[in-house]
C-alpha cells in the first residue's frame, strides 16, 4: 500500500517544507535562547527531538481514552515529566552543557511546538505515524537550532563546538569576535534572515497578508 | 449490559470518555505514572549528580588554587592537598564539633542557621549558615592562602562562588564562580576566565581599613575595583554586594580578624 511513503513524507515534511519553527514560528523562544554556542544546541535540539516524540507515543497510545476536558492538562502532565526525567539524565551524564542549557530544558515543556503536535497530530494518529511526525518534526527544529548555533558560535567565538576555526586578533590572528552574535538579538536578526532565505526561496510559504488596506479613493490632505 | 467484561480495568476503558469516573481515574492514573517516573529518575541519577558537582567543585577549587601565580608549586610541595577546615563564623574559630563529614548534616538543622537582619542582608539570602567550610594554604607556617566559599542573590538566582584571599587576608588571589544562573552572555560572564582575571591584586581594604571594594561601572579605575560587565548592572551588583557581605562581620570577619591576630 501507500503506507511507507507516507510515513516517509510524514518525516521529511517538517524539515522545510512545513519546517515547525521557519514556517510555523513556533518554539522560538528557546531556539533563541540556546543557541550561542553549537553545542548546547545541539543538545537542546536532541532533547527536543526525544521528549517529542516519546510524548507524541505516549499521547497517542492512550488518545482514545484521553477525556476531552481535561486533555491539555494529561498532555503537559506527560510531557513534563519527559522533560524532567531528561534533565535529571542530562545533569547527571552531561553535567557540563546542562549548566549551560539551564533553565531552558525545563522550558521545553511549554514549548509550543510540543504541544502543538501531540494536539493537531498525535491525539488522532496512531502511536507509529505519530511517533514519526514528531520526530520530522524534531528534526526540522533541530536542524534551525543547527544552524543559527553554528553561526553563532562560528561569528561570535571563531569557534566550533569548541575548537578554533577562525583565529581570533586576540591571539594573533585575524578574526575580530562579533560579540553581537553571542546576544540574543542576533538570533532574531539570524532566524529573520532565515525565515526570509527560506521563503524566498519557496514563495508558497508567504503568509496572505492578514488584511488589506482599502484603496484611497481620494487624495490625502 | 448483557455481556458486563469480568474485567473491571476494560470496563473502565469501556466508558464514555466524559463521564465523570472516567475522567476523574484518567487523570489519576497519568499523574500516578508520571510521579513514578519522575521520582524514579531523580532518585536513581541523584548518586551520579552528587558526585558530578562535588568532583566540579574540587576541580573548581584546584584550578583556583593553579591559576594564583606561585600557588601551584606550593600545592605541589605540600602533596597537592589543601587542608580544609569548619569554621565557625560568630566565633571565627575552627567548630570544634562538626567535621566535613557530618558538615551537610548539621547544616540541614535550621538551628545551625542565623537569620539576617533585612537592614544587614545585603545578599538577599534572609539566613546564613553558622559553620562554613573552607580551605587553607600554609608556606611553612605561614597561612598564604585561604579560600572561602560565598553566596548571595544574583539577577536570575543565587550565586555561588569561593573567594581566594592571600594572606595578608586583604588582597584577592582569585574568584571561581560555582554555581549561577545568570543571563547567558550578559551576566554569565561572571563564569569567565577573562573577566575573573581582573579579580587577583585586588585589595579589599584601603590603608584605613574601610572596606572599599567594588565592581566598577566599566573598567576598573583604582586597586579596590574590579572591571565591571557590560549590560549586567544587576550582576555585577549582586557581586560587589556579596563580596562586602561575606568580609564584614556577618560573614567571615570575626575569622579574618583572627588571622590577623595570628591565631592560624
Amino acid at each position: 500500500m501507500a503506507r511507507r511513503p507516507d510515513l516517509l513524507d510524514t518525516l521529511s515534511a517538517p524539515l522545510l517544507r512545513q519546517n515547525p519553527v521557519t514556517l510555523q514560528i513556533l518554539g522560538i523562544c528557546s531556539a533563541l535562547a540556546v543557541t550561542t554556542s553549537l553545542a548546547t544546541a545541539l543538545t537542546m535540539a536532541v532533547s527536543l527531538t526525544v521528549v517529542l516524540t516519546l510524548a507524541a507515543g505516549v499521547i497517542s497510545a492512550i488518545r482514545a481514552h484521553i477525556p476531552e476536558t481535561i486533555r491539555l492538562i494529561v498532555q503537559i502532565v506527560i510531557i513534563a515529566s519527559l522533560v524532567i526525567v531528561i534533565d535529571q539524565v542530562l545533569q547527571a551524564w552531561f553535567a557540563e552543557i546542562s549548566r549551560a542549557l539551564s533553565v531552558f530544558v525545563g522550558l521545553i515543556t511549554t514549548n509550543c511546538l510540543v504541544l502543538g503536535r501531540t494536539e493537531a497530530y498525535a491525539r488522532f494518529h496512531a502511536p507509529l505515524p505519530a511517533m514519526v511526525d514528531a520526530f520530522g518534526n524534531g528534526l526540522g527544529y533541530s536542524l534551525v537550532l543547527i544552524v543559527i548555533g553554528a553561526l553563532r558560535e562560528l561569528f561570535g567565538k571563531g569557534e566550533l563546538m569548541g575548537i578554533e576555526v577562525l583565529p581570533l586578533a586576540s591571539s594573533g590572528g585575524w578574526y575580530t569576535p562579533l560579540s553581537l552574535m553571542l546576544l540574543a538579538p542576533s538570533a532574531f536578526f539570524l532566524l529573520g534572515g532565515l525565515v526570509w532565505a527560506i521563503r524566498s526561496w519557496r514563495p508558497e510559504q508567504v503568509e496572505a497578508p492578514e488584511f488589506v488596506p482599502p484603496a484611497r479613493t481620494e487624495p490625502a490632505e | 449490559m448483557a455481556d458486563r467484561d469480568p474485567n473491571p480495568f476494560r470496563r473502565l476503558l469501556a466508558l464514555p470518555n466524559e463521564s465523570r469516573t472516567k475522567t476523574v481515574l484518567v487523570a489519576f492514573l497519568v499523574s500516578a505514572i508520571s510521579a513514578a517516573l519522575v521520582s524514579g529518575a531523580t532518585v536513581m541519577l541523584r548518586p551520579i549528580q552528587a558526585a558530578n558537582r562535588a568532583a566540579e567543585a574540587q576541580a573548581r577549587i584546584e584550578a583556583l588554587v593553579r591559576g594564583v601565580p606561585g600557588m601551584g608549586a606550593l600545592l605541589d610541595e605540600t602533596g597537592g592537598t589543601l587542608s580544609t577546615l569548619v569554621l565557625a563564623l560568630e566565633e571565627g574559630r575552627a567548630a570544634t564539633d562538626i567535621t566535613p563529614e557530618t558538615l551537610p548534616a548539621a547544616l540541614m538543622d535550621s538551628a545551625n542557621w542565623t537569620a539576617l537582619d533585612p537592614g544587614a542582608d545585603i545578599v538577599g539570602l534572609g539566613q546564613r549558615p553558622d559553620y562554613a567550610q573552607i580551605y587553607l594554604l600554609r608556606d611553612g607556617t605561614r597561612l598564604s592562602l585561604v579560600l572561602l566559599p560565598i553566596s548571595g542573590q544574583g539577577y536570575n538566582g543565587r550565586i555561588d562562588a569561593i573567594l581566594a584571599l592571600r594572606g595578608d587576608m586583604n588582597t584577592v588571589a582569585g574568584l571561581a564562580v560555582t554555581r549561577h544562573a545568570e543571563t547567558p552572555g550578559l551576566g554569565a560572564r561572571i563564569d569567565e576566565p577573562g573577566w575573573q582575571a581582573s579579580w587577583p591584586g585586588t585589595e579589599l581594604r584601603d590603608q584605613g581599613g574601610t572596606l572599599r571594594f567594588a565592581v566598577a561601572r566599566g573598567p576598573a579605575s583604582s586597586v579596590h575595583e574590579v572591571d565591571g560587565i557590560t549590560g549586567a548592572t544587576r550582576t555585577s551588583n549582586a557581586m560587589t554586594r556579596m563580596i562586602r557581605f561575606w568580609v564584614g562581620p556577618d560573614g567571615y570577619g570575626p575569622f579574618l580578624d583572627a588571622v590577623r591576630r595570628g591565631e592560624f
